[in-house]
């Protein structure tokens, strides 16, 4: 299947396969003004099937909330149809407002403030809320 | 935050920071007369936006001995809370009146978000079952008087180890000294959460899990008893079925060294029973009046003043 390739914008390459879509809503992509194609279960070397996403413009990418979604993401940035930057997102030390502390003790439960989220253990996605130490593992 | 120093956990701290408080503290029990006057002029604000009794009195009281006014609240209907304001704007507004903030609140992380407001250094009074960094320095002020050191012994901790913030806060310090045992006496539904087992497997200290208090009790050094407190519980029926479960009775003590030292952060409901107080172990009052001491220290220290 073919795709035009991207003269000025972003490839998203190594999206774990099945997960496109959910990146796709994240970035608010359907609310994007440039061409789109999101590409699901393509042949990876590495992953065996990935989903791809093609952004033909400009966009603001966050990239550690991105790196938080799925750390094997791959930000490929595109000028003039060359490859101006590749970006391995890993998971970030800090997320504010990216996940909510389910903690009923905690103050972000009555006051309405940043949910701020520290990096506690890599291996394992732990964050830990730096208001009450409750600990985040998005099961 | 700036470099303005506030204590919100109790590793805010260095271990030579601790040190320097517990000999200031020192200093104030020997020298009373040297610090009557040090604070003149200098208010401090005790936010309580629940209930204490002794927490509060005594910053009041350090506060006092310094020769300093104190100013505040000491229940969230009685401030401006109950009109709808925030944990920032109370502390700003504070921080224009005082020169110093204690605060206590019901929410965990609380005094962490009134540091990040206020003008003026913030110490947490206790943030829910969270920290209660200012009862940690009491428990290690008492430790220091009482055992010459603050390593090498065999602590147990007992009662409510999962909500009980002051047995969070003091392993979170203790856990930088060499050469101590930690023994956690607690039911299964009361057990110490898994962040703490981790930072004590982190620290590489050596502990185990106790179900009764007869078994921890011949290789104590240092017994700090918990209160089963009712406001930490979601419902009546398991406050009622876990309160007793372990109580310190003077027959109990049969087995214990001779200089253990018998620690409480204090108020106890029936968690230790009144025979125990005239035993020479039994030290918990004598913690609250280190309690004033240390935040005295510590009141100087945040200051600029020692």
């Amino acid at each position: 299947m073919n795709i035009d390739g991207v003269n000025n914008g972003y490839v998203i390459d190594h999206i774990t396969a099945g997960t496109g879509l959910e990146i796709y809503n994240f970035l608010k992509l359907d609310k994007a003004d440039c061409t789109v194609a999101i590409i699901q279960r393509a042949s990876s070397t590495k992953y065996g099937r990935k989903d791809i996403i093609k952004i033909d413009g400009d966009i603001d990418i966050d990239c550690d909330t991105l790196g938080y979604m799925d750390e094997n993401i791959t930000v490929n940035r595109i000028r003039d149809r060359q490859l101006l930057e590749k970006i391995h997102l890993e998971l970030p030390e800090t997320l504010n407002d990216v996940i909510k502390c389910r903690n009923p003790r905690c103050i972000t439960s009555v006051e309405d403030i940043e949910h701020r989220f520290k990096l506690a253990d890599r291996e394992r996605k732990k964050y830990r809320c730096v208001y009450c130490d409750t600990e985040y593992t998005g099961e | 935050m700036g470099t303005r120093k506030n204590l919100i956990n109790i590793t805010d701290l260095s271990v030579a920071e601790i040190d320097h408080l517990i000999e200031i503290a020192d200093d104030i029990i020997e020298n009373p007369e040297v610090y009557q006057d040090m604070c003149a002029h200098k208010k401090l604000a005790t936010l309580f936006f629940e209930p204490s009794t002794r927490t509060r009195l005594s910053f009041t009281a350090a506060m006092m001995e310094l020769g300093g006014n104190v100013l505040g609240f000491d229940q969230a209907a009685s401030s401006s809370t109950s009109k709808g304001e925030s944990v920032a704007d109370t502390v700003v507004m504070a921080s224009c009146y005082a020169d110093i903030i204690a605060m206590r609140h019901p929410k965990e992380g609380a005094p962490y978000v009134g540091a990040q407001y206020a003008s003026v250094p913030v110490i947490n009074a206790g943030d829910g079952g969270h920290f209660h960094p200012t009862q940690t320095l009491t428990d290690l002020m008492t430790i220091h008087r009482k055992k010459g050191r603050l390593g090498g012994y065999t602590i147990g901790m007992c009662g409510d180890l999962k909500f009980g913030r002051t047995v969070h806060s003091l392993i979170n310090a203790l856990l930088r000294y060499d050469d101590i045992r930690y023994i956690l006496i607690s039911p299964e539904e009361l057990e110490v959460p898994d962040y703490m087992k981790e930072a004590l497997d982190a620290a590489g200290a050596e502990w185990k899990e106790v179900r009764s208090l007869e078994e921890a009790m011949p290789e104590l050094d240092i017994l700090y008893m918990t209160r089963v407190q009712r406001e930490r519980f979601f419902n009546e029926e398991d406050y009622i079925r876990l309160k007793d479960s372990f109580i310190l009775h003077r027959d109990m003590l049969g087995t214990a060294k001779e200089d253990l030292a018998i620690l409480h952060p204090l108020p106890r409901v029936n968690e230790i029973a009144k025979d125990v107080d005239d035993d020479p172990r039994a030290c918990y009052f004598y913690q609250a009046l280190m309690g004033k001491y240390i935040r005295m220290a510590l009141i100087l220290y945040l200051l600029g003043l020692k």
